[in-house]
């Protein structure tokens, strides 16, 4: 069944319920105020600080390092570097290793003898301040012997320099599905070749360019090892899984940590990693023995926290000449930077499954090469892999489309998967379980006014408008809610896919809901409130969620992959359930009926046929009294429950761009953004919206302003917010937003992941629009990000007969350094 | 992000302020706003001894009518200068360009002197500076000078002003009746512009009598684009002719190239924001 927003409202939804309600964000007051405990708001008795020396070049040896007068500095206590530790420091941890033949090197927090990226750690100062700390970093005197950095992918794929000489290659591992091999779909060579001779056969390559997370919170972490335990508060997405992890890494009893992640400002990924900040700080708070904190600057989290994307997409379509795709071949080169970092090589392989989309292509292949260089790891970044894939397919449709001449929508309804066909299996082997892309499509081309907006594009093109107008369609799935631990298993990850959550009736009838999904800014505390309110029938202001303290909720795997809700929210759902079947026989007991005649009804148990009744909250105080429960009944309302899921869950939505060209600067405009997302059933509209508009935006920002830039040497030119653009509201419009439901058969809530919708889709979306506004100029594609320079340039190229050479197939290996002479540096100066 | 340690000055006149100056000279770095001096600070790319912060000097702040003139202090922040309607009424390219420079939290704490003695060629100020033909008021030890725009910007990031000297105000002819337009192009809206073009001219019954044209982020320094103004003059203000006066745009200018955009790119958009700056000054789009 699917409705729109407008024949949902029709239904008239139970105006007591919680589920749907518009609640504003509970935890938002005290987040927007910055009146809560952010890491580096603590401050603990003797803490002392630390400061990192960081190497300036790409690739190097360290012939001597003098810390003299860094020890002389005031208030310094210690200067360490990777020699001092490098039989106790360990090394940091890789999850994921895609095959067992990765090549995968060593990854000392604190580089001993050679430093592989620019931005990496190469001496720690620990001072009683962190302004002296900071001072007595500019005094390390090291020496440096530069070595030759690998830094451009495709050179670096083939082994021209070496990013880690003693690995004897840049190659650390190869993966490959193949639907024929997998037995998912036929052969996709074969279809490739049959339609060189009677279809058509479109290839392209795309670049992913590089990004940069860019969370508002810089990370942070405070370390408290005096006591029993070892504290450790820190800005991340995976208090779990890091809690875990240092343990693995220290040899240090799991039993002995503790990790906090308190409210957490942003992390898009970012946060989706085990840190050397973090194992440097717990290690030196165990050497000192008192709490140790460091907090990084926006420059270093631009250096050295982890990046996303950075691909290389070699792209083959075969379709007959109606338009019926018969085959997509996919070759990768996925960028790791100088480490295989916690998930990082896995990134690719998440969207190794979304290539085919909404689509029933009948062979597929993928093949993809991750690479070591000399630049910061790249991993998880909003929507990990899933957006790279998006991209992909989304384009080369609209190229297909082109090249048949036919609208864009004629060639994605030939191919895609009928709503009456839902459960679908993939040819990359999943089982999409429910979706509507008919009903979303005529829901976003309503809300669009596509029919008049093709009609003023064929004017303004026929008129030879100086700004053209373009239309850029991006109809994306993506499978997310991470995820059945079996599938994790198949892929050789190093964690399971389940949520835990646990749910406390107080005897003042409040409840507690403990959950393992950790937010950071997601808007958990009132949604799962929202969940539990309806569950158990009691007020939402009488729900806490506690989260993020592996004390309190002391198993969980965190938030990333849009999981919360759909695995984290089921666990909760779950441990809710329980509460009531253990509060029955109390009920039963008190109300002297049998626990058959027992109903639960919004939040109040009955008697059935009778007017007889408990509230929830008697019947917690009753089992705190414990003074009156049947035998052999622990007096404990308490449960638990872990959730682990079956599939993935696949949201949907057909997103129009219309982006206006000006041909005469190559300036871009966004004129209008309409979309209609599927995601199921909806718990909190608000909290969906501001996921999508900020989704939407971050996918805009990759399609026209934002790369991460190296120049020849492998420093970072887009070092600071000067120079790696972000957007503010100043530079976005106000989108057009509907959804329509095809509830999730997976989960007992209907619901499905929203958290990266909005990223995987829009980035197609506006460089189609872009090329579509000046294809008929002969361009074929602008590079991302389709800056005012690049759109131009293409519109010059292609005007000047070279239509072959417009980027796109036979783009040149991409020179990182170009256009970098004579930048001034908007930083450096002074007057 | 924290700065070097360095001591921290608040004189309360200009001439307290040259008497520090004096005192520290090199060591020495005036805040006048601290918007573009306080990253530096904090990104450690620069260490000055001491701070001199003239944002407790009341003179030089506000704007007056001065006959033939406006006259800014330089304290004045660029929020007070987007909204004075004396500006408006008589340097309406400065208010043009004001209203879209940076952010408004960046108007609210950035200065007008201070902008303009950073001699940033990116700045969103210097072209109008240039154009309109503004005067620099320099205070020194051996007290005041006046010294004209043209002569004021020197190289990239430097000016005049020497180095026991600071900036006290900003004298700018009025150009009551002209047309102006602030023509900048970006990416996004709070970066530096990547060209920039600020024209106002004087309309006459349909012919162009007088043109000032300032080109932003075109080379070391804000300039004038003088082959345009020369062109325009006498001009109908019309299409074909504006375009055939604009072809001059990038003559004489040395634009860098960066992430944004080649050089042949900025000359390419100098020449077609030259057109479109005019035209709109001129009332023709």
């Amino acid at each position: 069944m699917t409705l729109t927003e407008d024949e949902m409202t029709q239904t008239a939804p139970d105006s007591t319920l919680e589920i749907g309600k518009d609640r504003r964000r509970k935890e938002d007051q005290r987040l927007i105020t910055g009146r809560t405990r952010w890491t580096d708001n603590l401050t603990l008795p003797g803490m002392l600080h630390l400061a990192m020396v960081r190497s300036p070049f790409a690739h190097a040896t360290i012939t001597n390092i003098d810390k003299s007068a860094a020890e002389a500095s005031p208030n310094v206590v210690r200067v360490i570097t990777g020699a001092d530790v490098a039989d106790e420091q360990g090394g940091l941890p890789n999850a994921w290793p895609i095959t067992p033949d990765q090549v995968t090197p060593n990854h000392p927090p604190i580089a001993v003898d050679r430093v592989v990226f620019a931005g990496e750690i190469v001496a720690v100062i620990v001072a009683r301040s962190a302004a002296e700390a900071r001072d007595a970093a500019e005094l390390v005197d090291i020496d440096y012997d530069e070595l030759p950095a690998a830094l451009d992918l495709k050179e670096a794929a083939e082994d021209k320099v070496l990013a880690h000489p003693e690995l004897g290659t840049n190659k650390s591992a190869f993966w490959r599905f193949d639907s024929e091999e997998a037995g998912t779909g036929g052969n996709v060579d074969q279809a490739i070749a049959k339609a060189r001779t009677d279809g058509i056969v479109i290839e392209r390559e795309y670049r992913q360019q590089r990004l940069i997370p860019a969370f508002m919170e810089p990370r942070s972490t405070v370390v408290d090892p005096t006591g029993e335990q070892i504290t450790m508060w820190s800005s991340t997405q995976i208090p779990h899984i890091l809690k875990f992890l240092l343990a693995a890494v220290t040899g240090v009893s799991e039993s002995k940590i503790r990790v906090i992640a308190p409210d957490v400002g942003g992390g898009f990924g970012g946060k989706l990693q085990t840190t050397p900040e973090e194992f440097i700080t717990f290690l030196v708070a165990r050497q000192v023995g008192k709490p140790v904190k460091y907090t990084e600057t926006r420059s270093e989290s631009l250096m050295a926290a982890h990046h996303g994307r950075d691909q290389w997409q070699k792209l083959t379509l075969s379709a007959e000449k109606d338009g019926t795709v018969t085959g997509f071949k996919v070759e990768l080169l996925a960028d790791l930077g100088s480490h295989v970092s916690l998930v990082g090589g896995g990134v690719p392989v998440l969207g190794a499954f979304m290539f085919n989309a909404i689509y029933k292509f009948p062979a597929y292949q993928f093949n993809c090469q991750t690479v070591l260089t000399n630049k910061t790891w790249t991993d998880a970044y909003r929507g990990a892999g899933r957006p790279e894939a998006t991209y992909a397919i989304e384009r080369i449709m609209d190229e297909l489309a082109a090249e048949l001449g036919v609208d864009p929508f004629e060639v994605r309804e030939k191919n895609w998967i009928k709503h009456e066909e839902f459960p679908f299996t993939t040819v990359a082997g999943l089982e999409y379980d429910s979706g509507n892309y008919e009903a979303a499509t005529a829901r976003a081309k309503e809300l669009f006014g596509y029919d008049e907006l093709r009609a003023e594009q064929k004017r303004r093109r026929d008129a030879g408008d100086q700004v053209q107008l373009g239309i850029g369609v991006s109809t994306f799935t993506e499978m997310c809610g991470l995820a059945p631990s079996r599938v994790l298993g198949s892929l050789d990850y190093g964690a399971g896919g389940w949520e835990h959550a646990s749910v406390r009736m107080l005897p003042t009838g409040k409840v507690e809901v403990l959950t393992g999904a950790s937010a950071h800014g997601q808007g958990h505390e009132t949604a799962f409130s929202q969940i539990v309110a309806d569950r158990l029938g009691v007020a939402f202001e009488d729900v806490e969620v506690l989260h993020g303290d592996t004390m309190v909720s002391h198993k969980g795997l965190d938030t990333y992959g849009s999981r919360s809700l759909v695995v984290g929210g089921e666990a909760i759902v779950k441990a809710a359930d329980k509460v009531i079947e253990k509060a029955k026989p109390i009920a039963a007991h008190l109300l002297e009926a049998s626990v058959d005649d027992i109903e639960f009804n919004a939040g109040r148990f009955s008697v059935k046929g009778t007017d007889q009744g408990l509230a929830m909250a008697e019947i917690a105080l009753a089992t705190f009294a414990a003074h009156n429960l049947p035998d052999g009944v622990e007096p404990s309302l308490d449960s638990d429950a872990t959730f682990d899921p079956v599939n993935f869950n696949y949201p949907h939505g057909t997103h129009l761009c219309a982006m206006e060209v000006d041909t005469e600067t190559g300036e871009v405009t966004m004129r209008k953004y309409a979309a209609c997302d599927d995601i199921g059933n909806i718990i909190n509209p608000l909290i969906v919206s501001g996921q999508l508009h900020g989704g939407l935006v971050q996918g805009i920002a990759q399609a026209l302003w934002e790369e991460a830039v190296y120049d020849d040497s492998g420093t970072l030119v887009t070092g600071s917010f000067v120079d790696y653009l972000l957007p503010t509201a100043a530079d976005t419009i106000s989108f057009d937003l509907d959804h329509t439901t095809s509830p999730a058969t997976t989960n007992t809530l209907g619901t499905k992941g929203v958290g990266e919708a909005g990223t995987i889709a829009s980035t197609p979306a506006v460089v189609n629009a872009v090329v579509d506004a000046v294809r008929h100029l002969g361009v074929t594609d602008v590079r991302m990000p389709c800056t005012p320079e690049r759109v131009w340039k293409a519109i010059n190229d292609a005007r000047g007969g070279a239509q072959a050479e417009t980027v796109g197939a036979a783009a040149p290996h991409f020179d990182e350094s170009t256009g970098m002479d004579g930048t001034v540096d908007r930083t450096s100066g002074g007057n | 992000m924290i700065p070097a340690p360095f001591d921290y000055l608040a004189p309360t006149t200009v001439e307290e302020a040259l008497a520090a100056l004096g005192q520290h000279g090199d060591d020495a770095k005036i805040l006048a706003g601290g918007q573009s001096l306080l990253p530096v600070l904090r990104m450690r790319l620069n260490a000055p001894e001491v701070v001199i912060d003239l944002g407790k000097i009341h003179s030089l702040r506000g704007i007056r009518d001065d006959g033939d003139a406006l006259v800014i202090g330089a304290m004045t922040q660029h929020s007070v200068v987007e909204h004075d309607p004396l500006v408006a009424e008589h340097a309406t390219l400065i208010s043009k360009a004001v209203e879209h420079l940076a952010d408004h939290q960046i108007r609210h704490r950035g200065t007008f002197g201070g902008a303009l003695a950073h001699a940033d060629p990116a700045g969103d100020l210097g072209a109008p500076a240039l154009a309109l033909e503004a005067q620099f008021v320099i205070a020194g030890p051996a007290g005041t000078r006046t010294v004209a725009a043209d002569d004021f910007f020197v190289d990239l990031f430097e000016t005049a002003i020497g180095e026991d000297e600071i900036l006290t105000e900003i004298r700018v002819p009025k150009h009551t009746g002209w047309g102006a337009t602030y023509e900048k192009f970006v990416r996004v809206a709070h970066q530096w512009p990547i060209v920039a073009v600020a024209a106002t001219v004087r309309v006459e019954g349909g012919t162009i009598a007088e043109a000032r044209i300032g080109l932003t982020n075109m080379g070391s320094t804000p300039l004038r684009a003088r082959a345009v103004e020369a062109a325009l003059v006498g001009q109908p203000a019309t299409e074909d002719a504006v375009r055939a006066a604009a072809a001059h745009a990038a003559e004489g200018t040395n634009p860098p190239s960066d992430l944004n955009g080649e050089a042949a790119y900025r000359a390419h958009l100098a020449t077609v924001l030259v057109r479109r700056a005019v035209l709109s000054a001129a009332g023709t789009t």
